[in-house]
C-alpha cells in the first residue's frame, strides 16, 4: 500500500488540472452562449456529441494528437466535464428572473456588470453543482488514462484485470471511489459557504 | 423635462406607440393609466431606453436621449418595477447603494445616503441596513425598491406599477409616502398603474392612453369633471365626482334635456294628449322665437281649460329658471322653493335647454357619489 499513495496524488491532480481547466472553458462557453443568442444551440449540441463519444474511441483519437501521457487524459477529461458545466451555466443564467435582469439593466449596469453582480451570482448555485458533477464524473473517468500511457489508479486496476486479481483492482478502485465521496463533501461544503446568504433556501 | 416627439413602436404587425406627443414638466407627478396594452409600461420603459422607439424623438432637459450612452442614461433615471427586483444576493444597504456604487462614489459618500434614506421611511439603519431582502416585508422590499431608486439623487423617477402586488393597507402607506417624498425631494416621476384611485390620488397630471395613444391627458379635477372620451369615464366609473363633489357643478349637469316643449299657439286637447303620452303632468311654453314663455300644467288645462283653445291662455310664469351655468347649490336652493317642483333651464339666448326635476336632481347627485347609474 505505501507505492499508493503517489499514484493517488498523481491521479488527483490529473483529475483537478484537467477540472480547472474544462471550468474555465465551461463557464466561458456557457457566458457566451447565453449572450450571444445563435450560439447556444450550436455550443451545447457539440458538448453533447462530445459526451456521447465512448471514453475509450475519444482517448485513442486525442492520442494521435497529444501522444502517449497525461496531457492526453487531462485533454479528455477536459471534454467530458465541458457538458456538465456549459449546460449548467447556461441553464442558471437563462432562469435568473427576468424581473432582476431587467432592474439590473434599469438601473445602469453594463452587460459585464449584470453578469458579475448580479446573474453569475444568482445562478452559482446551479453552476457548482455542473463543477461538482464534472469532478465526480472526472475521478472515475481518469482511470482510462493506464489505455493512453497517463498516471494515476489506472495502474493498479489494470494490473488487476491483467492477473486477474480482484485484490488489486479493489485497491485501485476503493481510493478512486473515496476521493469521489471526499471531493463531493468538501465541494458541498465550499458551496454552503459560497453561496450567499440572501439566495439561501 | 420630458419630452416626446412623434414617437412610435411596433411589434411586428402590431403598433404599440402611435405618434406620440407629449411633455412632461419638471417636478410633476405623471400619471400613465389605461387598459391593458394600452402602451403605458412601453412608453414608460422607452424614457431610459430599455425600449428604443422606431421613429420618433424623446427629449431630457432638450438632450435627444437616444444620443446619449443608453448605461450612463439609465444611472441618471430612477427605476422602480412592479416585482420589486431587489437583488437577493445583496443585502439592504448594498441594494440602495447599487447606483451609488456604478457611478464610483466612495463609501463615504454613499453610506450616508443610504442611512439618510433609510431614515425617510422609517427604517432604522442599524436593524435593517445588513438584513436581505428575503428577510423583509413585501411592503418594505418595496420601500427599499423605491429607495434604491432615488440614492443617486436622480431628477427623475420612472416607477412600472409599483405597488400592484402589495396589499391595499400597504399600498395606501407606500402611496402616501412616495407622494411625501415626492413633494420633499422635489422629483419628477412617470409612473404607471392600472389603478383609477392611485392614478386619482398620486398625479398632478394623468394621462390617459388607449391603443397606443393618448386619449387626455388632463390634471385629476379636469379628468373627472370633463373625461375627452367615453372610455375614460367608463374607466373611471365609480370616482366620477366624488373627489369634487362641489367643484363647478352646474345646472347643465342635473337636468334632462328630453322634455316636452310646445308653442303657445298649441291647442289644449293635443297637449293632453301629448302630456298623457309623455307621462308628464306639465309642459313649456315657447314663445314664436322659440324662447321661453312659461309653463302649462295638466290640472290647470282640466279645470280652466275647454277644448279647441289655445295652451298660452292658461300659462304660468311662476316656475323658477335657471341659466344653464348657474351653479349646482343655487339651483338646488330654487328647485327646493319651486312651488311647481322643477326649475327650467335656459341657454343664454333664452332657448330652453331642459328642466330640473326632483327626480333628476337626485339622479345626478347620486351619480355624482357613487358613480354611473345603471337606468
Amino acid at each position: 500500500m505505501t507505492n499508493l499513495m503517489p499514484l493517488i496524488l498523481e491521479h488527483l491532480m490529473i483529475v483537478l488540472i484537467a477540472a480547472f481547466i474544462a471550468v474555465f472553458i465551461g463557464v466561458s462557453l456557457g457566458i457566451l452562449s447565453y449572450w450571444v443568442r445563435y450560439l447556444d444551440k450550436a455550443i451545447l449540441w457539440t458538448a453533447e456529441i462530445i459526451q456521447t463519444i465512448p471514453n475509450l474511441a475519444l482517448l485513442a483519437m486525442l492520442m494521435i494528437i497529444f501522444g502517449l501521457g497525461n496531457v492526453t487524459i487531462i485533454a479528455g477529461l477536459v471534454l467530458y466535464a465541458l457538458l456538465p458545466i456549459i449546460r449548467n451555466t447556461y441553464i442558471g443564467l437563462e432562469s435568473v428572473p427576468s424581473h432582476l435582469k431587467d432592474a439590473a439593466r434599469g438601473m445602469g449596469m453594463s452587460r459585464l456588470q449584470r453578469l458579475m453582480k448580479v446573474e453569475m451570482p444568482l445562478s452559482f448555485p446551479l453552476v457548482f453543482s455542473g463543477i461538482k458533477l464534472a469532478v465526480v464524473n472526472s475521478l472515475s473517468i481518469a482511470v482510462m488514462g493506464v489505455l493512453i500511457g497517463a498516471g494515476g489508479l489506472g495502474y493498479p486496476i489494470y494490473r488487476g484485470i491483467q492477473t486477474g486479481s480482484v485484490e488489486r483492482i479493489l485497491t485501485g478502485a476503493i481510493p478512486v471511489v473515496l476521493m469521489a465521496l471526499i471531493l463531493d463533501y468538501l465541494m458541498s461544503k465550499v458551496e454552503k459557504r459560497l453561496v450567499h446568504k440572501g439566495t439561501r433556501g | 423635462m420630458i419630452k416626446f416627439e412623434n414617437v412610435s413602436k411596433s411589434y411586428g404587425e402590431s403598433k404599440v406607440l402611435k405618434d406620440l406627443s407629449f411633455q412632461i414638466n419638471q417636478g410633476d407627478f405623471v400619471v400613465l393609466i389605461g387598459p391593458s396594452g394600452c402602451g403605458k409600461t412601453t412608453t414608460l420603459r422607452t424614457i431610459n431606453r430599455l425600449i428604443e422607439p422606431d421613429s420618433g424623438t424623446i427629449y431630457i432637459d432638450g438632450n435627444d436621449i437616444s444620443a446619449l450612452n443608453p448605461v450612463e442614461l439609465r444611472r441618471s433615471i430612477g427605476y422602480v418595477i412592479q416585482q420589486i427586483g431587489l437583488f437577493p444576493n445583496m443585502t439592504v444597504e448594498e441594494n440602495i447603494a447599487v447606483v451609488p456604487k456604478l457611478l464610483k462614489y466612495p463609501k463615504e459618500k454613499w453610506q450616508p445616503i443610504v442611512k439618510d434614506l433609510l431614515g425617510l421611511v422609517g427604517m432604522p439603519y442599524d436593524e435593517n441596513a445588513h438584513k436581505y431582502p428575503s428577510e423583509l416585508s413585501g411592503g418594505q422590499q418595496q420601500r427599499i425598491g423605491v429607495l434604491r431608486a432615488l440614492a443617486a439623487s436622480p431628477p427623475i423617477v420612472l416607477m412600472d406599477e409599483p405597488f400592484g402586488a402589495l396589499d391595499p393597507i400597504t399600498r395606501e402607506a407606500l402611496q402616501e409616502e412616495v407622494k411625501r417624498i415626492q413633494k420633499k425631494l422635489k422629483k419628477t416621476i412617470v409612473f404607471v398603474t392600472h389603478d383609477m384611485d392611485e392614478a386619482l390620488k398620486m398625479a398632478d397630471v394623468i394621462v390617459f392612453m388607449s391603443g397606443g395613444k393618448i386619449l387626455q391627458m388632463a390634471s385629476p379635477e379636469e379628468l373627472l369633471q370633463h373625461p375627452a372620451d367615453p372610455l375614460i369615464s367608463e374607466f373611471m366609473g365609480k370616482h366620477r365626482g366624488t373627489v369634487n363633489i362641489n367643484a363647478n357643478l352646474t345646472a347643465a349637469d342635473f337636468m334632462k334635456t328630453r322634455v316636452l316643449k310646445a308653442s303657445g299657439s298649441m291647442q289644449t286637447l293635443q297637449s293632453v294628449e301629448l302630456m298623457r303620452n309623455r307621462d308628464v303632468n306639465s309642459m313649456i311654453v315657447l314663445n314664436e322665437d322659440d324662447t321661453y314663455a312659461g309653463t302649462v300644467s295638466l290640472d290647470t288645462i282640466k279645470t280652466h281649460g275647454k277644448a279647441g283653445r289655445a295652451i298660452g291662455e292658461f300659462m304660468e310664469t311662476g316656475v323658477p329658471t335657471v341659466n344653464l351655468k348657474e351653479d349646482a347649490r343655487e339651483t338646488f336652493e330654487k328647485l327646493y322653493t319651486s312651488p311647481a317642483g322643477y326649475v327650467v333651464v335656459l341657454n343664454d339666448d333664452m332657448s330652453v335647454a331642459g328642466l330640473i326635476t326632483k327626480t333628476s336632481m337626485a339622479k345626478a347627485m347620486g351619480e355624482a357619489l357613487w358613480g354611473e347609474m345603471i337606468s
